[in-house]
């Protein structure tokens, strides 16, 4: 494998910045955000001169490695930090420093009234590091770092504004639910270690036939709870709607676009534990179906503009869970949606900003309507992601959602039919929903009270949402020309051939068939939203009142964990009370008693202390005398 | 005369220190009669010395005589600091130090 002695500065240059604003501190308000998108301009230029120079080699020996140092040495254990860019690091890389770079610029104008401005940008700039740090790790432990690294980053963009309480509270609840994936994450570091004494990605893969297949499965499914954690994943998935209390170019960034798909990577990047445990897999698959439908269904209620792309985007990301539990070419059509949804989704956000930049900050759809005519730009660039998110053709959802949906198709049996059912009634509801952001938003009557005065955003916001709106249009044609994206991560994820020819249905069928589902959706919300009241209505049905409540998450999370856990905690401090502290009062109580009885001796009168010595002496030379006599 | 005599007089002597030492509130008597206790067993000491033929009640004793005077000076600096600020020299009305 070749050896690249550059790699670390990918990671180290926003590093340094990060820590150079941070520390520099109001010196540095005036040229943070330019430094900050420069550091981030350069890290993607030299993605992209790495891909070049990888792009010349052979499909095998692209991958380059760098050894930092030795990080553990204990015993026969030993591990390095070590970087690896191979065919799958420089998707993320290329992704996370592109959208990074557009988010950064677009922030330059979004944040331009914030008195933290700095900081902000200091954090985004930490953010890339860690993330560039997860996608280049060559082992599970180095992977952990930049996976707990993205975790603080996310948590301290959500509660940038941290005085709000409501937002600090949003920032919480995130990191906890973080937390309970990161649990996932390490243990299955532990089993990697007991099973094979060894946690990088080369010597899992080569001890992975030999396992035991309880121990795949049990490593499969700790992957998949960090999976679900990071990735907002139904069971761990109730974070992502309130972490949309961050900034919204950190929701286009962090919740949409890098971070919140870490999931998917780590799926993807142990695709030989995958490979080897069926059971894990299926769980995968699970997990994918279920939340794809759980974020449709949550996103047809959502009146707040982001927490409706943020319910999007948990299940799109569950389209990508599902497309890694369907065997080795899913992998690529997972990164493939992965892409192409980092393109439409946060240019659908960094939109959803502009509209709240131009409206005041206000998120509630019911107070749009009809904002195309005053903002133009962002209107058809939002209106390309939307395309490209519904899979029409030749948009590039089209080509990375159909993909999926013919390849749970193509599990054949009730399995196929059931993945792709659940994938293609995914699509519908899909259509459903973003259309009815769309025509909430965008066209209709104005609902919006005289005082505001939306207006379009300035070049530094709508120059990036250009870029990603292009990005939505041609990124699926590009990827999948050829199968190019498949052929390119063949070495990595043994994709094998595309089709294996056995196929239930034929490609044109399930495109037909989604387009057809697609329209209906859309039609759908059209005719539903023709007019639009200012106050959500209360006469809905149960359907809608539980996707309000996001399906009951909060409830379900209260009365499963937070409650036990409450009776739990009150349980433990009232054994602490009574039992060990009840020890500690009984002995201090027993001694003050004592003393209480004892302290009446003395009087303060010395002829009594003189008589109690004589008397003593007297009993003491009597003792004496008995026993010497 | 029987020596043991010496030694009836000492106990009659300490006895009679102890007593008052228990009885009287009076600083000043309650110090003599500790004065009186100690001679006591000065006596005691130099009686026992003259039984046994040897020195060692005798220089035992002069301790005494020294730890008694080194007793008296502090004894007599406290009762008169007592009587300044309290104008009493009673020994139970300086009962402050108690439960």
């Amino acid at each position: 494998m070749r050896t690249d002695s550059h790699l670390v500065y990918l990671i180290a240059l926003p590093l340094f910045s990060a820590a150079l604003l941070l520390l520099l501190g109001r010196i540095a308000d005036k040229w943070g955000h330019l430094l900050a998108t420069l550091v981030s301009a350069t890290a993607f230029g030299f993605g992209v001169s790495e891909f070049i120079s990888m792009h010349k080699q052979a499909g095998d020996s692209r991958a380059v490695t760098q050894k930092l140092f030795e990080w553990i040495s204990v015993g026969s254990f030993k591990v390095d930090a070590s970087l690896l860019l191979d065919q799958l690091s420089i998707c993320f890389v290329l992704l996370i420093t592109g959208v990074g770079t557009l988010i950064h610029i677009y922030s330059i104008a979004y944040m331009e009234h914030d008195k933290d401005r700095r900081r902000f940008f200091a954090y985004l700039n930490l953010f890339i590091a860690a993330m560039l740090l997860l996608v280049l790790g060559n082992s599970y432990l180095n992977l952990y770092v930049g996976w707990e690294g993205v975790g603080l980053a996310s948590y301290l963009l959500i509660g940038f504004w941290n005085h709000n309480p409501a937002y600090a509270v949003a920032a919480k609840k995130a990191f906890v639910a973080n937390r309970i994936g990161d649990v996932g994450l390490s243990l299955a570091i532990m089993i990697c270690f007991t099973q094979f004494g060894d946690v990088t990605f080369a010597g899992v893969k080569a001890g992975a036939p030999h396992a035991s297949p309880a121990a795949l499965t049990a490593i499969g499914a700790m992957l998949l709870l960090a999976a679900a954690g990071k990735s907002a994943q139904f069971p761990l998935q109730s974070w992502l709607g309130d972490a949309m209390a961050g900034p919204t170019p950190v929701s286009a960034l962090i919740h949409a676009a890098t971070m919140v798909t870490a999931g998917v990577y780590l799926i993807t990047r142990s695709n030989f534990i995958f490979d080897a445990s069926s059971t894990a897999r299926v769980m995968v698959v699970v997990v994918g179906a279920i939340t794809l439908l759980f974020g449709a269904i949550v996103g047809t209620a959502k009146d707040d503009i982001k927490k409706a792309l943020a319910a999007s985007t948990m299940s799109q990301i569950g389209y990508m869970i599902l497309a890694t539990g369907l065997g080795p070419v899913g992998y690529a059509f997972a990164i493939m949606h992965l892409l192409t949804h980092g393109f439409f989704k946060a240019g659908m956000f960094l939109g959803a900003g502009s509209v709240m930049h131009g409206m005041d900050d206000e998120v509630n759809m019911r107070k749009y309507g009809g904002l195309a005519k005053f903002m133009p730009i962002t209107a058809v660039t939002f209106g390309l992601g939307y395309l490209a998110i519904l899979g029409v053709p030749p948009f590039a959802g089209f080509y990375s959602k159909d993909k999926i949906i013919e390849t749970a198709f193509n599990q054949g049996g009730a399995k196929g039919v059931i993945l792709g059912g659940a994938a293609l009634l995914g699509a519908a509801v899909t259509a459903f929903y973003m259309t009815r952001v769309v025509v909430l938003t965008f066209s209709g009557a104005k609902r919006w009270k005289d005082d505001a005065h939306p207006h379009e955003s300035s070049f530094l916001m709508w120059a990036p949402m250009a870029v990603l709106a292009i990005g939505s249009v041609a990124s699926g044609f590009l990827l999948s020309k050829g199968s190019a994206l498949v052929h390119w991560l063949q070495p990595v994820v043994n994709a094998g051939q595309v089709s294996d020819g056995k196929e239930l249905m034929k490609p044109i069928v399930v495109s037909l068939l989604a387009l057809g589902l697609v329209i209906i959706g859309a039609g759908f919300a059209i005719a539903k939203y023709r007019v639009v009241p200012d106050v959500a209505p209360d006469n809905v049905s149960v359907f809608t009142r539980a996707a309000r409540k996001d399906l009951f998450q909060d409830d379900f999370n209260d009365a499963v964990l937070v409650r036990p856990g409450k009776v739990l905690t009150a349980g433990l401090v009232a054994t602490d009370y009574w039992f060990i502290d009840g020890i500690v009062r009984l002995v201090a109580g027993t001694i003050r008693e004592i003393s209480d009885v004892l302290r009446k001796v003395q009087t303060g009168y010395v002829r009594s202390y003189a008589l109690i010595m004589f008397v003593g002496v007297f009993i003491g030379a009597l003792i004496l005398w008995v026993v010497t006599a | 005369m029987d020596i043991a005599n010496y030694l009836y007089l000492s106990v009659i002597l300490f006895t009679i220190g102890a007593l008052g030492v228990l009885i009287r509130r009076n600083a000043i008597v309650v110090f003599m009669c500790i004065e009186l206790m100690l001679n006591a067993c000065n006596l005691a000491l130099v009686t026992f010395s003259r039984i046994h033929g040897n020195l060692q009640g005798q220089v035992a004793s002069f301790f005494t005589m020294v730890v008694a005077a080194c007793e008296v000076v502090v004894g007599l600096a406290i009762i008169v600091t007592i009587y300044r600020s309290r104008r009493s020299a009673s020994v139970d009305d300086a009962s402050l130090l108690k439960n």
